[in-house]
């Protein structure tokens, strides 16, 4: 169970965006949340500091309670999983199986187990018969697939999931939403960035919505899309979920997501 | 009229058709969705429509692709670029990596063109302006974000004013305020005559489109107006997601209740 921590952040880039302005944000261990914000709020940014891939140009960031500033990217790369946005920037393996058994193997799991985690995860996501190919010859959306594959393959108790629905289809982003929910109950911590709102109310509890560098709300997924919240989410560049939409026309307060407008539907049938 | 008539597409060294008898026409300005699940053929047929199937990825192509009734399978490139261009998934892997700014980035295809330099600037200006980044215009296109990227890459395409426009997923890394602002300059483009076929999974961007066409497992499956193939219960099996508004009646009619509590659609 792990803690990520930033406190007061700031991070310029060198050509003087300041992509981060002041973040003070505590992830509890074994919750998720995700970081939501229009494009070129900071949201990669953030990311990028959990396991120090960027360092904040003032404040702190902390995983588990220990400074990240004294500890190297291949060590932090042992508590936090970070799932790139571009699966080109991340993969290199000449196939999917080596690929996914690459993180576990330098972390000194044996090939047996490795190859295990391997079959699994590929199975899970739908790559259980691509293990032979190679990357290069999947479509863009299987990449994206096996690169979200070999992040959890490290089994670090921190994942950080930058827009890993983006261009999968229906069934890929169920997927995806089982596998944000198991990590959870199995003590994980998961941050998720995505600009699809329904999967981030159906997937987690708490959101938080960056606009240009700051955070502007933060809350459970009922509070943040609740219409007296939309001018200030429309504000940051992004609108409530559908369904959120539809609950209020309907007069049944925040439903964030599909099944809590047929819960209150239901239970208006109820009293009627 | 781009048509494919008939379009089988095999990928080189692929024991198999990726695409299988695909009839499609792109008519001046209209918009033309493409749905399907992941693996559907929906890039690769992107790729074939475009052209850079097989002339720049290699591969087979039989069947007969035609523009305006003139047969372009033995046509260069370089000429099929004057009249088609293409948008691919992902943004970043498009950018010149000459531009040093998202202004040069989008001024670079109509410069390649050989247009004039005003009409460059004020073509390039224009892009620019439909899809919200002019504040972006000095900036390094390198060191954007995912989706401030896709949005240079699609203003770099508008500002080329091609005949025939093929979109693979232009909305999928953009958020609400910019997803709007893209389907509107899509819709623009058609408006100006533009034949627009565009790929993709999120729902909302059906609403740009004239029709939607359905592939599964390279073939087109149905084609037709946008509300008339997404009102079909069939698509869910399809791996296409329904819109909210029609998932939500059947989720009340399985949950035993009367789907029309939901009211008239706003």
């Amino acid at each position: 169970m792990t803690e990520v921590r930033l406190e007061a952040v700031d991070f310029t880039y060198p050509d003087g965006t300041r992509a981060l302005d002041g973040v003070d944000l505590v992830v509890p261990a074994g919750s998720a949340l995700a970081l939501v914000g229009a494009n070129g709020s900071g949201k990669t940014t953030l990311a990028r500091h959990l396991n120090g891939l960027l360092r904040p140009s003032s404040g702190r960031v902390a995983v588990d309670g220990i400074d990240a500033a004294e500890r190297t990217v291949a060590q932090l790369a042992r508590s936090v999983g970070l799932c790139f946005q571009r699966p080109d920037r991340q993969i290199f393996g000449r196939t999917v199986r080596d690929e996914i058994e690459f993180g576990p193997r330098h972390q000194g799991v044996s090939s047996e187990d490795a190859f295990g985690r391997v079959k699994a995860l590929a199975s899970r996501l739908g790559l259980g018969e691509d293990l032979g190919a190679h990357p290069d010859d999947l479509g863009d959306t299987r990449r994206k697939l096996l690169t979200i594959a070999s992040v959890l393959a490290m089994e670090t108790p921190v994942f950080v999931l930058d827009e890993p629905t983006t261009g999968l289809d229906a069934r890929g982003v169920d997927r995806i939403e089982h596998i944000v929910r198991e990590l959870v109950e199995a003590g994980r911590t998961v941050i998720g960035i995505s600009h699809d709102m329904r999967f981030v109310a159906e997937t987690f509890e708490r959101v938080v919505v960056l606009d240009r560098g700051r955070i502007v709300l933060d809350g459970t997924t009922e509070e943040v899309f609740a219409e007296d919240r939309w001018p200030a989410l429309r504000g940051a560049g992004l609108e409530p979920p559908e369904a959120a939409v539809i609950g209020t026309r309907l007069g049944l307060g925040s439903t964030p997501t599909e099944a809590a407008i047929v819960g209150a539907l239901t239970s208006r049938a109820a009293r009627r | 009229m781009l048509r494919l008539a008939g379009v089988s597409y095999r990928y080189p060294g692929a024991g198999h058709e990726t695409l299988h008898a695909v009839d499609l026409e792109l008519y001046p300005g209209t918009v033309t969705g493409l749905a399907g699940a992941e693996q559907a053929g929906k890039s690769t047929l992107c790729l074939v429509a475009g052209g850079l199937a097989p002339r720049v990825v290699g591969g087979t192509v039989n069947g007969e692709i035609d523009i305006d009734g003139q047969d372009t399978r033995d046509w260069p490139m370089h000429r099929l670029a004057d009249l088609v261009v293409t948008g691919l998934q992902d943004p970043g892997g498009q950018l010149s990596l000459i531009a040093e700014t998202v202004f040069g980035e989008v001024a670079f295809g109509p410069a390649n063109l050989g247009l004039p330099y005003d009409e460059v600037v004020s073509s390039a200006e224009e892009a620019l302006r439909l899809v919200g980044i002019e504040h972006l215009r000095a900036h390094d296109p390198t060191r954007l974000s995912g989706g401030q990227q896709q949005l240079v890459v699609i203003a770099g395409l508008l500002a080329m004013r091609p005949r025939y426009l093929v979109l693979d997923e232009p909305v999928a890394h953009l958020d609400a305020a910019s997803a709007k602002l893209v389907l509107t300059a899509i819709r623009a483009a058609a408006t100006a005559g533009t034949a627009v076929l565009m790929a993709e999974q999120r729902p909302e961007a059906w609403t740009a489109c004239d029709a939607v066409a359905v592939l599964g497992h390279g073939n087109i499956l149905a084609t037709g107006a946008p509300d008339e193939i997404l009102s079909n219960p069939r698509i869910t099996t399809l791996g296409i997601e329904e819109p909210a508004e029609v998932r939500l009646r059947r989720r009340l009619s399985e949950a035993g209740l009367d789907p029309e509590l939901m009211g008239s659609a706003s």
